[in-house]
């Protein structure tokens, strides 16, 4: 449970950051007139981008937990892990990377190009990087398919069980961003100017970075890189 | 009043929100069923909170006659007692508790306490009150599936879950994980809601310490659930693998009536870290909304500001982070290193200090106040006493060596029963007759209001106190019957009669409770828009029951902190928050 505990440190680390600056030691029975500027009336984008942020925190949360679990089960299952088998991972997840990569680099362009008010760049944006995510979710879905034809089936084994809920997850979030950008393009093509899809735009990039993020921590302990990690932590910290 | 520059009192022109911004209902289908509007999702989710956990009090009728007169109803045997146990548990802690405080008092609340008009995504708002209609709906669909609803205990411990034997193996077990499942996902966006409008949505002057602690408790108990729900997700979305596909997350090697199942591996105890990851926040998500809810009846009926505000916010964000460092003090008998009993037990007993420390300024706070015993404050006094109490047999479990014993006995049911059960209804029903009149208009009789008080709450120590004493006398817990057991002594089974007595006089009272609340809505004293003369915004809108977008055209503008009761010098014995000083001296 250690990967769920560091996560959520790091939450109360923003969270006391951020509450630090609130006034907290303010003696408000001492306190009368109008005080403070509040960050909103009517500013929608600063709430849907706190919005985003909240929801970020929850996805994060979800996906520590999972990975927790994993080193739970391989830890806890047998004396010395005897029936965990490691997962061989299909080579196509490199290429599948290499996709996810180049459809958040995409958006990040289409940002700028909003920023700098060209909407034809930002339609063709919208477009690379829409078509990218699906290929990585066809990609994917690949992927199951190559291990599933090579004997590996969710119940075969726990770490092809992992491996399917983990990238299952991961997929499914990958999703569901799909339609918040199919949105925004079909904004961009019924004709609304750059400056007012900056906001969609800008909040389906960070949930790409984010997710990329997540995928590449995803793809190091499916790999094994992250036991080589683990192995390093547990001698510097014994 | 030293500290504050003269400029700052000066008047300040209030926000003005240009009309089209608002979202407008066209139809009475909008209006009334699928509205977006905060104040109507929060009575969509009360009456189905409500209607549900009426379902698990007959639950727990029906588990109380079994257990004082066993074999006498024919309908309860062995499996269905099992499952009566679940669905009460499972109902009463997620779909009662949980979706009243967040998603019944939450909604109605946070925009008017912080003077917003609405939640500031009111279409995500609305999609999670659906969503958590169909989790209920799926729930109850377990009642009626072939082989019932699942019978594995509100915890759900694998392997015993999923293992041919337990009630409800075959469809039960699927359409409760599914439900929580989409419990959770409703959750989720209605969390996003709560948060972001206490963090985005506040009125002008309304900073976060000039917030009601109701809003402060909502708020940290949603921030709170936001990052422990999804461990019960998880959770749930592995065992219902381990069931359907066959997969072994949380299942070992177990053989079957002789057959070898083809689980092998799997790690119960990664479900039981997962599920109290989830539990034991769980806890403090019904219980923080409560000490919030709690403080604002104590202060407005003891016309008196509440005794250590920076304090009482501080102590409900410490609980809220130490609570997620001691879920495994429910695990105490799973087996784990005896190093993590030690270290979890001291982390229980550090939370029992800002606990403390809101008990004591409650009490201070109605040190010499001028008490007003409305039933909203008998509610809350009612609370103070039950939390007090179960707190301490909390501190007694919380130790490894008391709790071993313990821990599979009738005493463990009279604690949580005491702390999570019997203490944050007091408050929902303290809360309810404090704001019905916001609510609708009208007050709710109080004549009535009282006749459910006392019953209610000296009914409940008749129920949960002999309970502890069998407890301690060894009765197990979970028992379908105690049959022939040399160590209980007859007059267990005595004090088993009256019990139920007492939980069917209880039980009834909520009847009465009912009636109140329907008779009232028609034929209640007229209000008024702030008779209990409170100094919250919610109390201050145009109109009562507040109309679309709470407020009239201008949002309220606010000058002092939520707790201005008896300020010396004022004429008035309270200061509205949105108040102006100049209008507040005049007056």
């Amino acid at each position: 449970m250690s990967v769920i505990i560091l996560f959520l440190a790091g939450i109360a680390a923003i969270a006391g950051w951020w509450l630090t600056r609130q006034r907290l030691t303010a003696k408000p029975w001492l306190e009368e007139g109008v005080i403070g500027d509040l960050p909103h009336e009517g500013e929608r984008g600063t709430a849907a981008k706190v919005g985003l942020g909240v929801f970020l925190a929850v996805a994060g949360s979800l996906f520590s937990l999972v990975i927790s679990a994993y080193f739970v089960r391989k830890d806890l299952s047998l004396p010395g892990g005897a029936d965990w088998r490691p997962q061989p991972v299909p080579n196509l997840l490199w290429l599948n990377t290499g996709v996810l990569i180049l459809s958040s680099l995409a958006l990040q362009w289409t940002h700028g190009a909003a920023k700098r008010d060209r909407i034809e760049d930002v339609r063709s944006g919208l477009s690379i990087a829409g078509a990218s995510t699906l290929l990585f979710l066809v990609g994917q879905l690949a992927a199951w398919r190559q291990l599933a034809e090579a004997g590996y089936f969710a119940a075969s084994s726990p770490a092809a069980a992992f491996f399917y809920l983990i990238t299952g997850i991961h997929g499914l979030h990958v999703a569901g961003g799909l339609v918040a950008l199919g949105r925004a393009g079909a904004k961009a093509w019924r004709g609304a100017t750059a400056e007012q899809l900056r906001l969609s735009v800008g909040l389906c990039t960070a949930y790409w970075h984010f997710l990329l993020v997540v995928w590449l921590i995803i793809l190091a302990l499916l790999t094994g890189w992250a036991d080589d990690f683990i192995v390093i932590c547990r001698a510097v910290v014994p | 009043m030293s500290d504050v520059a003269a400029e700052l009192v000066g008047p300040v022109p209030p926000a003005e929100v240009p009309e089209l911004e608002l979202y407008h209902p066209r139809s009475w289908i909008t209006k009334y069923v699928f509205c977006q509007d905060a104040k109507v999702i929060a009575i969509q989710y009360s009456a189905t909170a409500m209607s549900i956990g009426l379902v698990a009090l007959v639950l727990s009728w029906l588990m109380r006659l079994q257990l004082a007169f066993p074999g006498s109803l024919a309908l309860i045997d062995n499996a269905s007692y099992y499952q009566f146990i679940t669905m009460h548990g499972m109902i009463m802690v997620i779909y009662l508790l949980t979706a009243l405080f967040l998603g019944g008092f939450g909604n109605y609340l946070i925009p008017l306490m912080v003077g917003a008009r609405d939640m500031v995504f009111p279409y995500v708002n609305m999609v999670s009150y659906w969503v958590y209609l169909l989790a209920v709906l799926v729930l109850v669909a377990g009642f009626f599936a072939p082989g019932g609803p699942t019978g594995a205990g509100w915890t759900l411990y694998p392997p015993q879950a999923i293992l041919t034997g337990t009630p409800g193996r075959d469809w039960g077990i699927i359409l409760m994980l599914a439900s929580l499942i989409l419990f959770i996902i409703g959750f989720t966006m209605g969390g996003l809601n709560y948060v972001v409008t206490v963090l985005q949505g506040r009125t002008r002057g309304m900073t976060l310490m000039r917030m009601p602690l109701t809003v402060w408790g909502i708020f940290t108990a949603t921030v709170m659930a936001l990052l422990a729900f999804p461990a019960l997700f998880v959770a749930c979305v592995m065992m219902l693998l381990d069931r359907v596909l066959g997969t072994s997350f949380f299942m070992p090697s177990v053989v079957e009536l002789g057959q070898q199942l083809t689980y092998s591996g799997g790690s119960p105890i990664l479900f039981q870290h997962l599920f109290w990851f989830f539990g034991h926040p769980e806890v403090y998500i019904v219980a923080l909304p409560a000490f919030g809810i709690v403080s604002d009846l104590i202060s407005t009926h003891a016309r008196k500001n509440i005794f250590g505000y920076r304090m009482m916010v501080w102590a409900i964000v410490a609980i809220g982070g130490l609570s997620f460092l001691v879920w495994a003090h429910h695990m105490y008998i799973s087996g784990m290193n005896p190093y993590f009993g030690f270290f979890f037990a001291t982390t229980t007993l550090i939370i029992a200090v800002p606990t403390a420390i809101k008990v004591y300024n409650w009490v201070l706070t109605l040190w010499r106040a001028d008490i007003r015993l409305t039933v909203p404050m008998l509610f809350a006094l009612g609370f103070i006493v039950t939390f007090v109490n179960g707190g301490l047999s909390g501190l007694f479990l919380g130790n490894v060596v008391v709790d071993v014993p313990l821990s599979a006995t009738m005493f463990v049911v009279a604690h949580f029963h005491m702390v999570m059960g019997v203490a944050p209804i007091l408050v929902v029903f303290g809360g309810i007759y404090h704001w019905y009149p916001k609510v609708t208009g009208r007050m709710l009789n109080e004549t009535l209001g009282k006749l459910h008080f006392w019953v209610t709450f000296l009914g409940a120590y008749a129920i949960f106190f002999p309970m502890h004493y069998i407890g301690l006398l060894g009765v197990p817990r979970r028992y379908y019957e105690l049959g022939q057991t040399a160590f209980v002594p007859p007059s267990a089974a005595t004090l088993n009669v009256f019990i139920t007595v007492a939980a069917l006089i209880v039980g009834a009272a909520q009847l009465v409770f009912l009636f109140n609340v329907i008779w009232s809505l028609f034929r209640g004293k007229e209000a008024g828009g702030n008779p209990w003369r409170a100094t919250t915004l919610e109390w201050q809108t145009p109109q009562t029951p507040p109309g679309h977008g709470n407020w009239g055209r201008e949002l309220p503008v606010v000058y002092r902190w939520a707790y201005a009761y008896s300020v010396p010098g004022m004429t008035q014995d309270f200061l509205p928050q949105n108040q102006p000083p100049a209008a507040a001296k005049a007056a």
